[in-house]
């Protein structure tokens, strides 16, 4: 259970209780969870003395702070055009086929989600993913199906 | 601290301005006039629209003239042919993101966009139109204002009114990119967020995007259904602000030129709220002093004290949400326009001989928060809506357009009888602090049997445009019953705007302060600067209006609520006492606790 209030406390203590631990508030939370509850940015807010809808603002600017459910594993492709070049869209097939789900849903399980990206700065070895923090470059799709096993079987283990 | 002067030429003219002051500023001292949109003197500078660009001979690029300050030997033009070319493909590029259907829009031919566009004479649409990409949304669902996005051109001029005029910040900046919008927490409706429906930001809203929810076609309905005893309440500020929907310079008072107007366009019965403003004054004032005996003699820990003020239903809305623990401490008193509207379906309705059903009240405020509070379950005790309609200034003034009523020759005449009379005291409650020193008058002289100790009742200390004021005052002399408060230095907070009410009730929280009554009206200036008042209004705008209202007090015989005749004749007749238990009835309220989103 993710603990927003011990959150909000360890972050003030180093950044002080203004709108400069907004910021880091919202990416400890993504840290644990992956996205944000509307609780939670309320919760966030309160502390700050922001309102809710500035929370929000905040982190609907940053792709990487999603404000609805993602699954435990954030699969995001990177869409630029290195790795469009590459072969992007097979890797994207191949996933969509293997995780039964279109770019921007969530497995019923509510282990993947899949999404794309804007430039990852790896377009020497594109096609590159995004699996949470790490990067999985020069990808196949039989490639990429292996690596997606692998969180599979991770998890079930 | 000394300034520098700041020496620079505006299209070859010369000009001397303090340093610190914008080109913008420069230019306007010069009589030019530099189109802007995401500026507004009310706020801070956004800098975001680049419509007011300028030339800076030297200069690589284009400067927002709203956002440059001056310097020393800069050469500024303002209407090269490159700043023409510039700006009139600014123009293009907002309407290519703009719903630009202006017959349909509320605003047309009230729109800064509209009218730039007609300025530059833009013609054919030069870019691919995106609005139809973006899918933007209405949101209707507020009593009070709609919201629609595909209207908006983000220059942010609302979310700036929302965050450091109102400190509500109900919008806010969302998204980014081409996906960039103005939202609410979650993209949820205004009615489920902590707007208080103040209007600001549909008073600063340059184009269609905020306004107001209009409820005319209602009133000419009920107008032309001949079953319906329709009566007109109006709003002290709507007064000293019609003008300036008809065409009349800031600051006229039109009294009753707007009374005639009223009654031409088939109002049974032409009334006026500032006689329920009187009558707030004494149920007000009466609750006043029943908490300070109740915490002064009987020292009742229950009774809160700093008492505040409820006219103001943006207030009551923001103090719901933000500081509920607070809620004991406002005043139970209704509004003078929903004690108008319990009144007219009750008091007034049985002594024209009329049934309650058949009465239609309609509002003209300066106000959209006010067409919320009407509709709030708790405005029902008649036994039906108390207030039906509420119509906003500008709202009054189409309705005088669309009848073709050449206002500038009408007769004065009176406001009807039965509720239709007032002093110079509920005149004022349009003015910031005007609540405070009507209270005072009648307070000071009930408890000491003398008139307040101010030249011509003006109590000039809560008057003002400052955020927070206080005073106080010594009472001396009291009557026998009122012997408790002898000595007692009665202290008063003045607040307006909701950011200086936030600021203000923090450090009441805070146990900084401690004052036994505290006035505090959402919008700037008070009422005459309401969200409902004619656009555009400014500093020197609400200053005018504020003389006005000023000016009518001061020319009225009867200047204290306690001697409204009609007042007395109510108590006489209906009410018995203020605070007697029909008053509470009809003309007290209470308050929910709100989320705080």
């Amino acid at each position: 259970m993710l603990d927003v209030q011990k959150i909000i406390e360890d972050v003030t203590q180093v950044y002080g209780k203004s709108r400069t631990a907004l910021m880091p508030i919202l990416q400890a939370v993504v840290k644990e969870r992956n996205y944000l509850e509307d609780k939670e940015m309320i919760a966030v807010a309160k502390a700050l003395d922001l309102s809710p809808a500035e929370v929000f603002g905040t982190a609907s600017f940053y792709t990487f702070l999603d404000t609805v459910p993602r699954g435990k594993y954030c699969i995001r492709v990177c869409k630029t055009i290195s790795c469009h070049m590459a072969g992007k869209d097979e890797i994207i097939k191949a996933l969509e086929d293997t995780l039964r789900i279109k770019v921007g849903e969530t497995t019923v399980d509510k282990q993947f989600t899949l999404m794309t990206a804007n430039c990852l700065g790896w377009c020497h070895k594109g096609p590159v993913m995004l699996i949470n923090d790490e990067v999985y470059p020069e990808l196949t799709p039989q490639r990429a199906i292996e690596i997606v096993n692998g969180y599979r079987r991770e998890n079930a283990g | 601290m000394n300034k520098f002067s700041v020496n620079l030429t505006i299209n070859d003219i010369p000009v001397t301005v303090p340093e610190g002051t914008t080109i913008l500023e420069a230019a306007k001292k010069l009589d030019f006039r530099i189109p802007t949109l995401c500026y507004h003197e009310d706020l801070c500078v956004a800098g975001n629209c680049r419509v007011c660009v300028v030339e800076q001979v030297g200069a690589k690029a284009l400067v927002a003239a709203c956002a440059t300050p001056v310097a020393e030997g800069m050469c500024i033009h303002t209407n090269s042919a490159t700043v023409r070319t510039a700006r009139k493909t600014i123009i293009q590029l907002l309407l290519s993101e703009h719903n630009a259907d202006c017959t349909k829009c509320y605003k047309n031919g009230n729109c800064e966009l509209q009218n730039l566009a007609h300025e530059y004479r833009v013609g054919e649409h030069v870019f691919i139109d995106l609005i139809n990409e973006r899918r933007l949304t209405i949101d209707d669902l507020s009593p009070s204002i709609i919201k629609d996005d595909s209207k908006c051109i983000r220059c942010q001029r609302c979310v700036r009114t929302c965050h450091d005029i109102q400190g509500v910040s109900a919008l806010a900046v969302a998204y980014k990119g081409d996906h960039q919008k103005i939202s609410t927490f979650l993209d949820h409706p205004l009615v489920e967020v902590v707007c208080t429906n103040c209007g600001q930001c549909i008073n600063r809203c340059p184009v269609g995007a905020l306004v107001e929810k209009t409820n005319i076609e209602e009133v000419w309905d009920a107008i032309n259904d001949p079953t319906k005893h329709v009566v007109v309440q109006t709003a002290p500020a709507v007064r000293v602000a019609i003008g300036e929907e008809l065409g009349y310079d800031p600051g006229e008072r039109l009294t009753g030129k707007m009374v005639t107007a009223l009654r031409r366009l088939g109002f049974n019965s032409v009334l006026d709220t500032d006689f329920t403003a009187d009558l707030t004054i004494l149920e007000e004032g009466t609750e006043l002093l029943t908490r300070l005996k109740k915490v002064l003699v009987d020292k009742d820990e229950t009774v809160a004290l700093p008492m505040t003020t409820s006219c103001s239903p943006g207030w009551v809305k923001f103090i719901e949400h933000t500081f509920p623990e607070f809620l004991p401490n406002v005043s139970t008193c209704k509004s003078p326009q929903q004690m108008f509207g319990a009144l007219a379906k009750t008091y007034y309705a049985t002594k024209k001989g009329l049934k309650a059903q058949d009465v239609c009240v309609v509002s003209i405020m300066p106000c959209t928060a006010k067409k919320y509070e009407a509709n709030r379950p708790e405005m029902r005790s008649s036994g039906y809506k108390d207030v039906d309609y509420v119509l906003t200034t500008r709202e009054l003034g189409t309705m005088i357009k669309q009848a073709g009523i050449n206002f500038r020759n009408l007769e004065e005449s009176h406001y009807d009888s039965l509720m239709g009379d007032s002093t110079g005291a509920g005149v004022i409650f349009g003015a910031t602090g005007g609540v405070m020193e009507a209270a005072l008058r009648t307070v000071y002289e009930i408890v000491t049997g003398r008139e307040v100790p101010f030249k011509n009742l003006n109590i000039l200390p809560v008057r003002g445009i400052e955020g927070v004021r206080e005073a106080t005052i010594k009472i001396e002399g009291c009557q026998p019953e009122w012997g408790f408060l002898e000595g007692v230095e009665v202290s008063c907070a003045v607040a307006h705007s909701l950011a200086n009410a936030k600021k203000l009730m923090e450090a009441v929280k805070a146990g900084l302060v401690n004052y036994h009554f505290i006035e505090i009206m959402a919008c700037p200036g008070g009422c005459l600067g309401g969200g409902g008042q004619p656009i555009p209004t400014s500093a020197e705008i609400r200053n005018k209006r504020s003389q006005a209202i000023y000016n009518e007090d001061a020319g009225l015989p009867l200047r204290k609520s306690h001697d409204n005749p009609e007042v007395k004749i109510l108590y006489e007749e209906f009410l018995g006492a203020p605070n007697s238990h029909k008053a509470h009835t009809l003309l007290h309220t209470h308050y929910t606790p709100r989320k705080r989103y």
